[in-house]
């Protein structure tokens, strides 16, 4: 079948473990305030293309992936099309390639159901730790987010949780103690990540002609995630 | 033979004939550990190198040049010893009487000794130029019999970078003999060598031969000579770690003050070595710490070896290279990794010494060395950018287990191969000559077969195609007969006697031709077989530029439709210039190499249809053109790594440069993604790659201020240099190379 995709990246080391190939899927219904691709949001952009397709890009990467490696299918939101993505990964798993699915977890169907018993791993982007701010910045309940992460406990997946930290809005060493603390309540949870905020997307957004809502906000410095690491 | 130097050794065929191949293999360690058992610098060693350091910021100040000797000429035997610091060297031998100092060699060509000395303010002396007006040079040899043809070619730049002004290099003499049997030895075997071959019918490759191994011969005599100054006598085989390496280093200086040669090789000794040293461990006259001072030291010699260039020379190669390649690693024949502890040890000098583009440290990658190993190189590569990777599983079906590398990427079995530096052919200025019918754009020079230029209003792509073959085969004839010329007049005139005398005496021959362009010539094809082109003339009805409109397909996307026009173009090129014979029975081989020169070749070639502007700088050795890939880094690994080695034996190279972000969070993650990355690339069979793990701001701030980073080593096509030393033009060139920074 055909998805709409936004990119392919051959070489990805930052998203899942080794070396893998990342799709980014188009279309998202969530509008986070520090989205770093506000051109996948638009369903209708991208471009089409056949599972098939994408599999054998893929599969031309094989060598690179050594054991840790594989394909992460990230986006946009790879939930909005879950069919496609699980048709991906069944190709993929069939040729013994490990697939890892970074969402948001906005959506539970069928259909992410059945995607998600064909998933290796899931990187989760657990994006603020209170309900207000998660509204607020993402349009999306916390609930949901954690109703996900309790369906995939539940499912016995492996989950890295991430957050994007941004100054002044999620900094807090209180914030980052609760976020670390999902892990006491979900055995699921492999690895907490905090990936520090980056503003290289602004070009992006000027191309596009959107505000970026979070223009004056300073880069996360890499002191500022290391010393929440150590929380 | 029987030495008592020997003592210790597991005997062999090596003990019957000069054979070290089969000396390592009977005696080596293979070592599959970690880096743990590393030592660092020790306080002499520390003092060595800062002093040479020194000197170096001193070189620096003078525009490059220390100081030069203008009336000696260059030779084994010319110089008095000269030391860095005599007292605290462990191996000794410079080039010239003082560190730095560089001597003149003229044999390769006067006008440009005298050149480099006057425009570094210096004049040659009167009696060198006096000594020189009855002497004939290889210069003077090739251009006595350069044909017009052959000389238009040269001076519009379709053929470039020729070995017809200077050492031509590329001759790894096996150094590791003067060690192993000492000279004696060697002279004994030469003369009966010539004994036999004066056996043979007399004709004019005997009678050359003979001659030549008169010349060996007296030169081992002058090697002799030349350690003697130093107070050493290398008749005899090398009796401990120190002395293996001393005895080495001074076959290798010796060529070094003999020839001039555009890159002369230090070969494949660490493994070698290592020999030596665990022997010495094992009596307890050695540790670990005085095994790391000895490979230092060495280092720190390799690293004060200079030639006198014009600053022209400079500004097509970039960063006053040596290429003292030294190749480190590989796989045995029988499967047992040739992986020691000295091939870390060597490796470890850039810890030890501080990062630097000499020698160039040239690690031969099998997917099967040890894991430990492995680490160590990716490691390195992500500390200090400073080596290279060559795919040992690809080379060692044709080259065996004891190959070396010349230059960047040249395979050669040691001692038994030597190559004929072929330089190379400008295939995107021959695409557009192929359709000005003859006419170069740039130079209104009137080359090769004579037809009326490409009248069509948009590039038909079979029409192309068939004039552009038809061109290549004009082409690959008088590429072959101007090697043919340039060899013949460099033996004759300026024969490598020290290295060939380090050399099997029935030396098997290379004659390794080149292509610059590629990834420019096969968009170009790709454009006007998949898009449309127009070409835009001048008055003349010569063709000046194109407009091209709608996509094609690009190389570096890992998509056939484009990569198998390159592939196409390899096969094409090799089939042609096999059809001329090479001078002395040589076996053509082709390279996808361009060092910094692609700054140059792209000034001196005209717009091109892929959409490149007139003047552009090419994308160096295979690597796709900056800017063109859609699917990031592996892909483009992916397209250049399908390009056949069987067409291009003498080597495919390619430069990697990535952001350290984009490698993974943690050094650890980087090391092991690094590791995977060149597996994979190398497990697709691929042949080379240099690895840059920088960030664009270090880059910029050094463009900036040069001089605050008088260290910082860049890898370009094959070997490594100092950013610093890179004219302006190429510095910016570098930073505008895509960068892999997609995170």
């Amino acid at each position: 079948m055909q998805g709409r995709i936004h990119s392919f990246q051959s070489l990805g080391t930052v998203d899942g473990p080794g070396v893998r190939a990342v799709v980014f899927m188009q279309g998202c219904p969530l509008r986070c305030a520090c989205c770093h691709n506000p051109d996948t949001w638009d369903f209708g952009g991208g471009k089409l293309v056949s599972a098939e397709e994408i599999f054998r890009k893929i599969q031309r990467l094989r060598a690179y992936f050594g054991k840790d490696g594989g394909v992460t299918v990230s986006g946009g939101e790879p939930l909005l099309q879950a069919d496609f993505v699980a048709e991906l990964f069944s190709l993929c798993r069939a040729d013994g390639i490990s697939c890892a699915l970074d969402t948001s977890g906005c959506i539970y169907n069928e259909s992410v159901e059945r995607l998600l018993s064909l998933t290796d791993l899931v990187l989760l982007d657990y994006k603020y730790t209170n309900d207000t701010d998660y509204n607020k910045y993402t349009g999306m309940s916390m609930q949901s987010a954690e109703d996900f992460l309790a369906r995939l406990d539940a499912l016995g997946k492996r989950v890295w949780i991430r957050q994007v930290i941004i100054p002044t809005l999620n900094d807090s060493e209180e914030s980052v103690r609760r976020l670390y603390a999902l892990s006491e309540r979900y055995s699921c949870i492999e690895k907490t990540e905090l990936l520090p905020f980056r503003k290289l997307c602004v070009e992006k957004y000027r191309a596009l002609g959107i505000d970026f809502p979070l223009e004056n906000i300073p880069e996360a410095s890499e002191e500022l995630i290391e010393r929440l690491k150590r929380h | 033979m029987k030495f008592e130097a020997w003592n210790g050794f597991v005997s062999g065929d090596w003990q019957e004939h000069i054979n070290v191949r089969d000396f390592i293999n009977k005696n080596y360690t293979a070592y599959t550990g970690d880096a743990s058992f590393l030592a660092g610098a020790t306080d002499r060693t520390v003092a060595l190198n800062t002093r040479l350091k020194e000197l170096q910021a001193i070189e620096r100040e003078r525009g490059g040049v220390l100081s030069i000797d203008t009336s000696t000429v260059s030779s084994l035997c010319n110089y008095a010893a000269g030391y860095i610091d005599k007292d605290k060297e462990i191996i000794v031998g410079l080039q010239t009487d003082e560190p730095l100092k560089r001597g003149v060699n003229p044999f390769g060509g006067i006008r440009m000794a005298r050149n480099a000395c006057e425009s570094y303010g210096y004049k040659l002396s009167d009696k060198i130029e006096e000594y020189f007006t009855y002497r004939t040079t290889h210069n003077d040899g090739v251009f006595r019999v350069y044909t017009d043809e052959m000389k238009a070619a040269r001076h519009c730049g379709l053929l470039t970078g020729l070995p017809d002004a200077y050492g031509r290099g590329r001759i790894i003499g096996d150094y590791r003999r003067i060690a192993l049997y000492g000279v004696d030895c060697l002279i004994e075997q030469k003369v009966a060598d010539k004994k036999a071959v004066g056996e043979r019918i007399m004709d004019s490759e005997t009678i050359k031969l003979l001659e030549e191994l008169y010349s060996q011969i007296d030169f081992l005599k002058k090697l002799k000579k030349m350690a003697g100054l130093y107070g050493i006598d290398i008749s005899l085989p090398a009796t401990n770690a120190r002395e293996a390496v001393q005895w080495t280093y001074f076959g290798y200086l010796a060529a070094n003050k003999e020839q001039n040669g555009a890159a002369m090789s230090f070969g494949r000794c660490s493994t070698f070595f290592d020999i030596y040293i665990e022997r010495d461990m094992k009596a307890g006259i050695l540790d670990e710490v005085g095994a790391q001072e000895i490979i230092d030291d060495l280092v720190i010699k390799l690293r004060a070896a200079r030639h006198l260039r014009p600053p022209e020379y400079n500004e097509l190669f970039g960063g006053d290279p040596m290429w003292i390649t030294e190749s480190v690693g590989g796989m045995g024949e029988n499967h047992r990794t040739l992986v020691t502890k000295s091939s870390f040890r060597i490796l470890n000098t850039l810890y030890t010494l501080g990062e630097a583009p000499e020698p160039n440290l040239t690690v031969l990658w099998s997917n099967q060395l040890p894991a430990g190993f492995k680490r160590f190189c990716a490691k390195l590569s992500v500390d200090t950018d400073s080596i290279q990777y060559e795919n040992d599983d690809l080379m060692r079906i044709s080259y065996g287990d004891d190959y070396a590398i010349a230059c960047c990427v040249s395979a050669m079995k040691v001692g038994k191969q030597m190559q004929f530096f072929g330089a190379r052919t400008n295939l995107a200025k021959l695409l557009l000559l192929a359709l000005n019918g003859g006419i170069d754009n740039m130079y209104g020079t009137r080359l090769g077969p004579e037809e009326e230029p490409m009248s069509d209003e948009v590039l038909d792509y079979t029409k192309v195609k068939a004039r552009f073959d038809r061109y290549l085969s004009w082409l690959c004839r008088l590429y072959v007969n101007t090697m043919n010329c340039i060899h013949y007049m460099h033996d004759k005139y300026a024969y490598e006697k020290t290295q060939m005398a380090l050399h099997d005496t029935d030396v098997d021959r290379l004659m390794a031709f080149g292509v610059a362009g590629l990834s420019v010539i096969t968009d170009s094809l790709s454009a006007i077989k998949y898009a449309e082109v127009r070409p835009v003339r001048d008055e003349n009805g010569i063709i000046v530029d194109f407009i091209t409109t709608g996509d094609f397909p690009k190389f570096g996307n890992d998509d056939d439709r484009v990569d198998e026009i390159a592939q196409d173009l390899l096969r094409d090129v090799i089939g042609e210039l096999k059809k001329t014979p090479a001078y002395r029975g040589a076996k053509h081989t082709l390279s996808v190499l361009t060092i910094t020169s692609n700054v140059v070749y792209g000034k001196k070639t005209g717009a091109t249809p892929d959409g490149r502007r007139a003047g552009e700088p090419f994308a160096p050795g295979a690597n796709p053109m900056h800017n063109r890939e859609e699917n990031g880094a592996l892909a483009s690994l992916n397209s250049v790594s399908k390009l056949p080695y069987i067409y291009a034996r003498d080597g495919i190279s390619n430069t990697f440069s990535i952001v350290p972000e984009a490698l993974g969070k943690s050094e650890d993650e980087r090391v092991d993604n690094l590791v995977s990355i060149i597996d994979g690339y190398f497990a697709n069979n691929a042949h080379h790659l240099n690895v840059n793990v920088m960030n664009r701001e270090l880059l910029m701030k050094a463009y900036e201020n040069p001089e605050e980073y008088p260290n910082l080593t860049i890898r370009v096509s094959g070997y490594a240099v100092n950013f610093c030393k890179l004219s302006r033009e190429q510095q910016k060139e570098v930073i505008m190379r895509t960068f892999h920074d997609r995170i």
